[in-house]
C-alpha cells in the first residue's frame, strides 16, 4: 500500500516533468509561429515586450489569464466549461508514451502506438462540446466541420500507423524507433514516404491547421468552434491546439525519422563529430523541424474548401495509404534491404515467439 | 490524355504545393518591411492633411479676417465662425472660431478657400482627445497650434508654391 | 492490492452511474455524452484486466469514431428534451420487460456458480502483450471468422456506397474534379495588344 503511494507520487512527479517544460513549449511556439509567418510575410512579428519580443508569451498569458470570462446565457454552462479542459487533455495524455530517448519515458507501454491513436481521437470531444453547448450557429457548424474532418482523416492516419507498424513489426514506439537504426537512409521515410506525407497531411488536418482549419475558419465562420469563449476558456484552446501541433511533430519524427537516433550514424567522421549530442536534442530538432514546416505550411496555403477536404481524404488519401500497405506487404516479404532484411526482421519474430 | 496525365503527375508529386513554399521561403530571408512605429515614421507629402491650424503675420497678427468662405464651403458644416469688429481698432476679426474635429472630414477646403492663408491644414496628424468636449478646437487652440508649427507650415507651404 | 479494488469500485461505480444517466438524463446530448463517458470507464476497467488492446480499441472505434458521429447526428436534429420526457413512463413496461429477459438470459449462461469460483483474474508478468496474445489467436484459430466478418463489413460498405445516389438529378451539384482540373490557360487568355496612343 504504502509502495503503491510512493510509486503514484513519483509518477506524479515524472509526469509534471514532462507537463511543464511542455507547457513552456507551447507558450513560446506561439511565438516563434507570430514571427516566422510575420518572417514569410515581410514583417518582424512581436519584438516590443522583452529582448527580441521573447516576453511576449507570458504577456499574452497574463492578458488572457485577467480577462473577463464570459459565459452566454443561452449555453450549457457545465459542458460549456468542461469543453476547453477535454481538448486540452488528450493532448498531453498523449505524452505519457513518448520517448524522449533509449528508456526515458514515461510508461514504455507494448501498445503505445494504438494508445497514442486512441487519445488523439479524443480530442475532438472538446471541439465538438464547445461548439454544442456554445448555443451559438457559428460555434455548431464548426464543431460539426470539425467532427468529419476529424473522423474521415483518422482513418488515412490509421492506414499510415498501419504501414510504420508492418515495417518494424511492434506497437510499441520505443522499438519502432529502435527498428530504425543504421542512419538517414534506414530510417522509415524512405520505404514509407507516401505513407509519411499521408501521414502529416491528416496530422494537419487532425490539428485543425491551416490549411486544413475549417473548424475554425476565421473569414467563413467568424472563429468556428471558439467563438464565445473569452480569457482563461480560450487560452486553454489555444493551447490544445499548439499542444496538439508538438504532439503530432513527435509522433512524425518518432516514427519516420528515426525518433532520438543521430542522422549520423554510421557515416565514418561525422558519427565521431556528434557523438556527444544526446538522443533527446536530436528528437527535439526534429519535432522542430516539423513544427517549422506547419507554419511554414499554414503561412502558405490557403484555406481548402470543405467538401474538397472531404475529397482529398476520402478519394486520395485512403487509396495511396491501402495500395501502398500491399507494396509495404511485398516488399517486407521479399526481405527488401536495407529496411526489411533478414536480421532486422528476425528481432520482431523473436519478440513475437517470444 | 497526355495532359490529364501530366495533370495527376503534378498532382500526385506535389509539384504546385512545393512551389509554393519555395515562393514564402524565400520570402522568409527578405529584407523586412515593418517601421518600427513610435521611433520611425512613414514619410509624409507637404500636402499632408491633417491637424488645422490658424497662422498668423510674421508681426504677431492673426490672419484671420472673418471672411467666413471656409465656414462656407466647409462640407461637414464643422466650421462656426463669429465676428464684429474688433474693439480697439475696428477692424473686422472673429471673436470665435471653433472648429468640431469630430465632424471635421480634413478635405482641406477650407485651406483652399482661405484668401489669406490664415486656416491651414498640418502635417500634424498624431493627438488625441482624452474627454468629450476636448474635439471643439476653439481659435485659441487653432492659433497655438499655427504658432507651435509655423515654421514646418510656411516650408510646406513652400514647397507646395509651384503647383498651385 | 487496496489500491487496485479501490479503483476498480470507482471505475465499476463510473459504469453503472453513467449507464443510469444514459437513461434518465432528459437532454439527448447529454445522454450520448454519458454513454461516451460509460465507454470510457469500461475501457478502465479493461485496461485493469490487463486487456489493453480491447481498452484502447474500445476507446479508439466506439469513442473516437461512432459515438462522435453519434452527437454529430443527435446535435443537428435538436430533439425536444421533453418528448424524451413523456415517453420514458410510455415504455417504461416494455422496457423493464426487455430488463428482466435480459437479466434472465445472463443469469442462465454466467450461472451463479461462476460467479464464485472466478476469484481474482490473473495477473501476467511484466512481458504480456495482450496485442500479441490477441493477434495470434485471431490469425491463427479464428482466422476464418476473422475474415468473414471482414468481408461482411466490406460488403456494408459497398452497400452504403451504393445507396448513396450519385448524381442528384434535380440539384445543381459541384463537381469537384473538374473544378480542380481547370487550369488557368482554361479561364485566361493572355494577349499582348499594341498600345493605342503614344505616350
Amino acid at each position: 500500500m504504502i509502495h503503491d503511494i510512493f510509486i503514484l507520487i513519483y509518477t506524479l512527479i515524472k509526469v509534471v516533468l514532462i507537463t511543464l517544460p511542455l507547457l513552456l513549449f507551447v507558450a513560446y511556439l506561439t511565438y516563434l509561429e507570430r514571427k516566422i509567418i510575420g518572417y514569410i510575410q515581410g514583417r518582424i512579428g512581436p519584438n516590443r515586450v522583452g529582448i527580441y519580443g521573447l516576453a511576449q508569451p507570458f504577456a499574452d498569458f497574463f492578458k488572457l489569464l485577467t480577462k473577463e470570462l464570459i459565459i452566454p446565457t443561452a449555453s450549457n454552462r457545465y459542458l460549456f466549461l468542461i469543453a476547453p479542459v477535454l481538448a486540452l487533455v488528450p493532448a498531453l495524455a498523449a505524452w505519457a508514451v513518448i520517448p524522449f530517448s533509449e528508456g526515458l519515458v514515461l510508461s514504455n507501454i507494448n501498445a503505445g502506438l494504438l494508445y497514442l491513436f486512441a487519445i488523439s481521437s479524443l480530442g475532438v470531444y472538446g471541439i465538438l462540446i464547445a461548439g454544442w453547448a456554445s448555443n451559438s450557429k457559428y460555434a455548431l457548424l464548426g464543431a460539426m466541420r470539425s467532427a468529419a474532418q476529424t473522423i474521415s482523416y483518422e482513418i488515412a492516419m490509421g492506414f499510415a500507423f498501419v504501414g510504420v507498424l508492418m515495417a518494424s513489426g511492434t506497437l510499441n514506439l520505443q522499438d519502432i524507433v529502435l527498428h530504425q537504426q543504421g542512419g538517414i537512409l534506414h530510417w522509415f521515410w524512405i520505404p514509407l514516404l507516401p505513407l509519411f506525407f499521408v501521414y502529416w497531411v491528416s496530422a494537419v488536418a487532425e490539428t485543425n491547421r491551416a490549411p486544413f482549419d475549417v473548424a475554425e475558419g476565421e473569414s467563413e465562420i467568424v472563429a468556428g468552434f471558439h467563438v464565445e469563449y473569452s480569457g482563461m476558456t480560450f487560452a486553454i484552446f489555444f493551447m490544445a491546439e499548439y499542444a496538439n501541433m508538438i504532439l503530432v511533430s513527435a509522433i512524425a519524427a518518432l516514427l519516420f525519422l528515426g525518433g532520438w537516433l543521430s542522422p549520423f550514424e554510421n557515416i565514418p567522421v561525422l558519427d565521431a563529430w556528434f557523438d556527444w549530442v544526446p538522443g533527446f536534442a536530436w528528437l527535439l530538432l526534429k519535432t522542430s523541424g516539423f513544427l517549422f514546416l506547419l507554419i511554414w505550411l499554414r503561412a502558405t496555403f490557403p484555406r481548402y474548401r470543405y467538401d474538397q477536404i472531404m475529397r482529398l481524404g476520402w478519394k486520395v488519401l485512403i487509396p495511396i495509404t491501402i495500395l501502398w500497405i500491399v507494396v509495404l506487404g511485398f516488399s517486407i516479404e521479399s526481405h527488401l534491404g536495407p529496411w526489411f532484411t533478414e536480421e532486422r526482421m528476425a528481432i520482431t519474430h523473436d519478440t513475437f515467439v517470444g | 490524355m497526355i495532359s490529364k496525365l501530366k495533370y495527376y503527375l503534378k498532382t500526385i508529386l506535389l509539384v504546385e504545393l512545393f512551389q509554393g513554399l519555395w515562393l514564402t521561403g524565400k520570402y522568409f530571408f527578405s529584407k523586412k518591411v515593418t517601421l518600427q512605429f513610435p521611433e520611425e515614421n512613414t514619410p509624409t507629402s507637404p500636402r499632408f492633411r491633417g491637424l488645422l491650424a490658424l497662422r498668423r503675420y510674421p508681426n504677431g497678427e492673426e490672419r484671420c479676417i472673418a471672411c467666413k468662405l471656409c465656414e462656407a464651403v466647409c462640407p461637414a458644416l464643422a466650421i462656426t465662425i463669429e465676428a464684429e469688429p474688433r474693439k480697439s481698432d475696428g477692424q473686422r476679426r472673429t471673436t470665435s472660431y471653433e472648429i468640431d474635429l469630430f465632424k471635421c472630414i480634413y478635405c482641406g477646403f477650407c485651406e483652399e478657400s482661405c484668401p489669406v492663408d490664415s486656416i491651414v491644414v498640418t502635417k500634424n496628424m498624431h493627438y488625441h482627445f482624452e474627454e468629450r468636449g476636448q474635439q471643439i478646437m476653439t481659435k485659441e487652440k487653432l492659433l497655438a497650434i499655427g504658432d507651435k508649427y509655423e515654421a514646418q507650415i510656411a516650408a510646406d507651404k513652400t514647397l507646395d508654391e509651384p503647383y498651385r | 492490492m487496496l489500491l487496485e479494488t479501490i479503483f476498480f469500485y470507482l471505475f465499476a461505480a463510473g459504469v453503472v452511474l453513467s449507464a443510469v444517466g444514459v437513461v434518465f438524463l432528459r437532454n439527448p446530448v447529454h445522454s450520448a455524452l454519458s454513454l461516451v463517458l460509460a465507454f470510457v470507464f469500461s475501457a478502465c476497467l479493461w485496461l485493469m484486466l490487463q486487456a489493453e488492446f480491447l481498452a484502447l480499441i474500445l476507446i479508439l472505434v466506439y469513442v473516437g469514431a461512432v459515438m462522435t458521429l453519434f452527437l454529430f447526428v443527435v446535435m443537428t436534429i435538436n430533439l425536444d428534451a421533453d418528448i424524451k420526457k413523456q415517453t420514458f413512463v410510455h415504455y417504461l413496461p416494455f422496457g423493464l420487460l426487455l430488463m428482466a429477459l435480459l437479466a434472465a438470459l445472463l443469469l442462465f449462461v454466467l450461472k451463479p456458480a461462476h460467479f464464485l469460483s472466478i476469484g481474482q483474474p490473473i495477473i501476467q508478468d511484466q512481458d504480456y502483450s495482450n496485442v500479441q496474445v490477441l493477434g495470434k489467436v485471431l490469425y491463427t484459430h479464428y482466422v476464418y471468422p476473422f475474415e468473414l466478418a471482414a468481408v461482411l463489413l466490406l460488403v456494408a460498405i459497398v452497400a452504403a456506397i451504393s445507396l448513396n445516389p450519385r448524381q442528384p438529378s434535380n440539384k445543381k451539384t459541384q463537381n469537384t474534379e473538374k473544378q480542380l482540373y481547370i487550369k488557368r490557360a482554361d479561364r485566361v487568355r493572355l494577349l499582348s495588344m499594341p498600345t493605342e496612343k503614344k505616350p
